[in-house]
């Protein structure tokens, strides 16, 4: 897995690379725009994460710029520039998320993780997901575990759906409530935490092997433990 | 960055005074050149009048007696010593003078109706010099030409009078208006240097300083009183600002300090990877409380700043109050609270639902917070009139009406609440928010309680000065 980090803050390059490394990722540095989009270009990455605001061409023309010339790399913007239209004008542009900055290393490696497993579009929309025992009908919007049904709420639904989406990897509790509520902002408090401690209790009560973890600092995570 | 008093020589008051002596002195020139041409002209035609009768004379005795009876009349004519008396002269084809006081025929050619002016020696005894004359010229056939005319000496006289009066009187009007503009700008000047010395003052540092008032309630004591209340505003602005800075260091400097003193003591202590590692995980927590009010504060300086229009889009606040509510429940639940969601009437404005829900989630975080366990909290939307009112009533302490304006502020936690977690910035993007969609919070009493309503209007056209806005709330809240 190689992934390109185009940002002109060395120190900010820096850390991000470390840390990606330490996950067991391979990345190159491009510290300025042009630089960035021809490697982009000329180069097949498997992610791409770019600033904003570059020197030489920003990033969000670079992005455009990328995807005219075909390249569907998946792109997570970061940004000091938090408003929501910013946000929207960065995903417009082609970009496939948006972190804002300053961030926690934990946020940053749960979305790339998210955009890296995401598969591609395939043309059979997935009817079921799985997780161990624990299954999810989507069509039929049930859940089982070992066979037996596990009686869930609409949105009880949805966080289960997106937690097995991302399996094994970790989601955050701002991804949370960006794709299981749809609104952009950090909560302050554990209002997720109590969610998902419903759906534990639901999922995992009954049975020997949690798969529901916390991991502590990032989010959450589902697992069948090995 | 301070700026020189103004000279006098660069003073827009001398320039304006210099202005209207132009204007003055050209207007003045129009009076005199109009009394000149008019002076003149009579005095002209007087002339003229005086030749014609002359002319009606001889002509009488030209036809009554013939050449000779012209010549000796023009001889006795001529003869007089009378300083306003004619000119006359009569020649033969040849213009030798048969008859006259003039010395020769002017060689001016004559206008239409044999009118000429031509210059005229004068002798000694009359003053010498040359002067102009005025004449009809005649032909009386058989080679005789005849000369009648006058001089035109008052005329000129009468010229340069009106000319030596326009240049004495422009040169006091001059002197003058000088001295009235010099003394207008010098008395403007004071008045314009007393604020200026007043602005040097507080450049200088000392924002206490205001712009003396005269009392006399003119152009510049309102100017003075308009800039004195602009500078009021500024400290309060400024002092807020401080007060706001000096909180950050104080919310942020803990946390700072407890974060480099714990890792210190870890470098000093720790024996094994285990304490390390609890170190390392203790930090990473407070880090991120750190960055938790860092990111408040970044929203509501976003929501204070914002531009509006761009992230605006139709929200339909009833499914934003029912997400709220459904977020909060389980939460709610948890601490033995009853949470209720009523919606009276589904409404939907403009605006930014990201901000809008963070909002509402802040008001129903405080709510959760310190409401009593097995008390109620309702969730409310209704409209009211032109406005949408988006309020959360708990049954918890409520705030002090003494207390409302200030928890609006950044950092504020009353000492009551300084137990619970928070970063004391909670209210403030509420109310950032509320100004930023052309609103208020309006905190009241639910007896007992917190009633914390956001009320917002309608209608797109929001306050378009969000500073304004933002003034609003706090006067109201």
């Amino acid at each position: 897995m190689r992934i390109l980090v185009v940002e002109d803050d060395k120190e900010t390059a820096g850390f991000i690379v470390k840390g990606l490394a330490e996950a067991g990722y391979v990345t190159e540095i491009a510290h300025d725009g042009k630089q960035g989009l021809v490697r982009a270009v000329g180069e097949d990455f498997d992610l791409a994460i770019v600033d904003r605001m570059l020197p030489g061409l920003d990033g969000l023309s670079l992005v455009e710029t990328l995807r005219g010339a075909g390249k569907s790399t998946p792109v997570l913007f970061l940004s000091a520039l938090g408003e929501v239209s910013e946000r929207v004008k960065g995903l417009r542009g082609g970009g496939d998320d948006y972190l804002v900055k300053p961030f926690a290393f934990s946020e940053l490696l749960a979305r790339v993780e998210a955009l890296l497993r995401r598969p591609a579009q395939s043309e059979t929309p997935e009817t079921a997901l799985r997780v161990g025992d624990l299954e999810l009908d989507l069509l039929a919007r049930t859940a089982t575990r070992a066979g037996q049904a596990i009686d869930l709420q609409p949105r009880e639904f949805k966080l289960l759906e997106c937690l097995m989406r991302h399996a094994p990897r970790v989601v955050t509790r701002t991804m949370l409530l960006e794709q299981v509520w749809d609104y952009h902002f950090d909560p302050q408090t554990n209002v997720i935490d109590v969610h998902v401690s419903r759906l534990r209790r639901k999922i995992d009560k009954d049975f020997a092997q949690p798969l529901l973890h916390t991991v502590r600092g990032s989010g959450y995570c589902l697992r069948a433990s090995d | 960055m301070s700026v020189e008093p103004t000279s006098l020589l660069r003073s827009r008051v001398l320039r304006i005074a210099l202005i209207y002596l132009c204007l003055f002195s050209a207007s003045i020139l129009v009076l005199v050149a109009i009394i000149y041409w008019t002076t003149t002209d009579s005095l002209s035609r007087q002339i003229d009048a005086t030749i014609d009768a002359e002319i009606r004379g001889l002509a009488e005795q030209y036809q009554q007696r013939g050449p000779a009876g012209l010549v000796e009349s023009i001889r006795r004519r001529s003869a007089t010593n009378d300083p306003a008396r004619g000119l006359y002269l009569l020649v033969d084809r040849s213009l030798t003078p048969l008859a006259g006081n003039l010395s020769r025929w002017p060689d001016e050619v004559p206008e239409p109706g044999g009118w000429v002016t031509f210059p005229l020696e004068f002798p000694d005894a009359e003053g010498g010099g040359i002067n102009f004359g005025r004449a009809r010229l005649f032909d009386l056939g058989e080679g005789l030409r005849l000369l009648v005319g006058h001089d035109i000496r008052e005329r000129t006289r009468v010229s340069h009078l009106i000319r030596e009066t326009l240049i004495w009187g422009i040169a006091a009007i001059i002197a003058l208006t000088s001295i009235g503009g010099l003394l207008m700008s010098r008395s403007l000047l004071r008045d314009i240097e007393r604020i200026n010395a007043t602005s040097r003052e507080i450049m200088a540092g000392d924002l206490g300083q205001r712009i003396p008032v005269s009392g006399r309630d003119d152009e510049f004591d309102q100017l003075a009183a308009n800039l004195n209340a602009m500078l009021d505003r500024i400290e309060q602005l400024l002092e807020s600002m401080k007060q706001v800075s000096d909180n950050i260091a104080h919310d942020l400097r803990g946390p700072l300090t407890r974060l480099r003193s714990r890792l210190e003591v870890t470098l000093m202590e720790a024996k094994s990877d285990r304490d390390y590692r609890a170190a390392i995980e203790s930090s990473i927590a407070e880090a991120d409380h750190l960055l938790e009010t860092f990111k408040a504060l970044l929203s509501i300086a976003r929501a204070e700043s914002g531009a509006p229009s761009e992230s605006f889009e139709p929200v339909d606040l009833a499914a934003l109050m029912n997400d709220a509510g459904e977020l909060f429940e389980p939460l709610a639940e948890q601490r033995g609270l009853a949470l209720a969601v009523r919606i009276d009437q589904a409404v939907s404005l403009q605006g930014d639902r990201h901000l809008l829900f963070q909002a509402v989630s802040n008001l129903l975080d405080n709510a959760v917070k310190f409401a009593p366990e097995g008390s109620a909290i309702e969730l409310r939307l209704s409209r009211e009139g032109v406005e949408a009112a988006l309020a959360v009533a708990d049954r918890g302490p409520g705030i002090p009406v003494a207390e409302r304006g200030r928890v609006v502020e950044r950092f504020t936690r009353l000492e009551s609440s300084r137990s619970t977690p928070g970063s004391g910035l909670g209210l403030a993007l509420v109310a950032a928010v509320a100004a930023l969609h052309g609103g208020r919070l309006a905190l009241a009493d639910n007896a007992p309680g917190l009633l914390a309503c956001l009320r917002l209007p309608l209608s797109v056209d929001r306050a378009a000065d969000p500073a304004a806005a933002s003034s609003a709330i706090r006067e109201r809240a």
